[in-house]
């Protein structure tokens, strides 16, 4: 097989498993969210309900189709495709395991290593607002706007706060490229352990950045009735509520990358390089996209969600400064580290 | 002159500012999250319905039964008077005389050759089973009117309100 080939399996392997666990993920969200509440959740189609995924996205599909009168009719139909399409893009330069070497030809479990890899990502994350931006502004409807506004500030606040702990890590990492930064961490050598503000700045805006609980303003249905998707009905709903969970997904193999060290773990990086070891290397950067996707659940189903001023003070007054201080301070032990 | 006072539970609540601790909100947050965790692993309050079901009092009133005498034969004489109980006018019924040969269906010389509830207006008082003088109508403890998609369902009729016949013979 040419090395083309492998890498368009590959392609269609990975965006087959990005929408098989967003699909699993609003079940794990309904069965979480009722587990947290003293409820069993859903429990009927097929055994512990694992079917309902398909029973939902089947109801979708049959949904009436309704387009606004006053709709801009393009724009509109244009929205949820451009939403799912940036929320899938993402994932293709996050490596999801350690090399393997089949036939003398190594063959890495990335769809793209490129040596920006963390700036793409970046640049495809700030093209996911145009998604909800021009959804809820071709609605033509007052909360949709609002809801569309909303996720445009949010995300461009916290995009802010979000780069700048970044540049504390690019620092220390000196280099864009993931796969890199993973092996880097190679043993117990996390970043997390280096760069525990730069985490905890990152983890509070990838919350803002997929529009999660406790930042959902966007789509906050007590006071804009459902957000930016007011209008949108059938599977273009199902759409923009399907780009939501992969978004989750692509945030926590992103979180799990750049902090957690990916598909490293102690005793699998220092295997012999083999299937087992590419194997092991899955499963442990899977267990750690689950554990993350755990979390934005749990935190979903604890915290009430902020008000927009205060999203706002947070972004700006909190996250943004502290954001700069890490850069200062993570120079500063650089530099220390060099004398 | 004092200030009168309602009530010496009254208690005042100091508006100090935030400590630091409190205004990084993280360790409140932590401890949030502790506390859905705990309920993570809890008994769950549902009752899966039609695999398990809760209990019933002794006095519950649940779905109409009409009763047989001990040999099997309706008790109903079609006197009118649960109808006429009825608050929510559900009940309606149609008497017939007994013929010759029908003494083991039919108790008393009248009967009911239809009786029908509604059981979307009844509203489950049990004065039905109250103004009987025949004690033929009772409300059951352990059954209740399942749902349906059709409005006709919830029409019983006879067929589905006079108890079975061989249950009562064993």
């Amino acid at each position: 097989m040419s090395a083309v080939m492998i890498k368009l399996i590959f392609i269609v392997v990975v965006f087959g498993v990005s929408l098989f666990v967003a699909m699993y993920s609003t079940y794990a969200e309904r069965k979480i969210a009722a587990f947290l509440q003293d409820r069993l959740g859903p429990n009927r189609a097929g055994p512990f309900g694992i079917l309902q995924p398909f029973a939902d996205g089947i109801k979708l599909f049959f949904k009436e189709e309704f387009i606004p009168l006053k709709a801009d009719r393009w724009l509109f139909l244009m929205g949820p495709g451009f939403f799912m399409i940036t929320a899938l893009m993402t994932s293709a330069v996050i490596p999801f395991g350690a090399d393997f070497i089949h036939d003398g030809k190594t063959i890495a479990l990335q769809a793209t290593d490129i040596n920006v890899g963390l700036l793409y990502i970046f640049g495809v994350v700030s093209l996911g607002v145009y998604g909800i931006l021009i959804g809820g502004w071709a609605s033509n409807n007052k909360f949709s706007l609002l809801g569309a506004i909303r996720a445009a500030s949010q995300n461009i606040s916290y995009e802010l706060a979000m780069g700048m702990s970044i540049v504390a890590l690019v620092m220390m990492t000196s280099t864009l490229s993931l796969r890199e930064i993973v092996d880097q961490q190679a043993g117990w050598h996390w970043n997390v352990f280096y760069q525990p503000l730069g985490f905890l700045i990152f983890i509070i805006c990838a919350f803002a950045e997929t529009n999660r609980a406790p930042f959902d303003l966007p789509e906050c249905e007590t006071e804009l009735v459902g957000g930016y998707h007011t209008e949108f009905s059938s599977m273009k709903l199902g759409f923009y509520l399907f780009a939501e969970y992969i978004n989750m997904f692509i945030s926590s193999a992103v979180l799990a990358t750049l902090f957690f060290g990916g598909y490293q773990f102690p005793w699998v990086s220092s295997m012999d390089p083999g299937l087992t070891k590419t194997i092991l290397s899955v499963v442990v950067m899977f267990g750690k996209i689950f554990f993350f996707i755990f979390l934005f659940m749990w935190v979903r189903w604890t915290l009430p969600r902020f008000r927009y001023d205060q999203l706002m003070n947070l972004g700006w007054k909190i996250l943004i400064p502290l954001a700069v201080v890490n850069i200062v301070l993570t120079g500063a032990v650089i530099l220390y580290k060099m004398m | 002159m004092g200030v009168i006072k309602l009530t010496d539970r009254i208690k005042v609540m100091e508006r100090k500012p935030m400590s630091f601790m409190e205004r990084i909100y993280l360790p409140a947050i932590l401890k949030g999250m502790g506390i859905t965790m705990s309920h993570f692993f809890k008994k769950k309050a549902t009752i899966s319905y039609p695999e398990e079901q809760r209990p019933m009092s002794e006095v519950f009133r649940g779905l109409h039964v009409l009763r047989r005498d001990e040999k099997g034969a309706e008790r109903c004489t079609a006197c009118g008077l649960c109808a006429l109980a009825c608050p929510a006018e559900a009940i309606t019924m149609t008497a017939a005389e007994r013929k010759r040969g029908e003494e083991n269906l039919y108790r008393e010389e009248k009967y009911a050759s239809v009786y029908e509830i509604n059981m979307l207006r009844c509203i489950f008082c049990g004065l039905c089973e109250e103004a009987c003088p025949k004690a033929a109508i009772f409300l059951q403890n352990d059954k209740m009117a399942p749902a349906s998609y059709e409005r006709e369902d919830f029409i019983y009729g006879k067929d589905r309100l006079v108890e079975p016949f061989l249950l009562k013979q064993s």
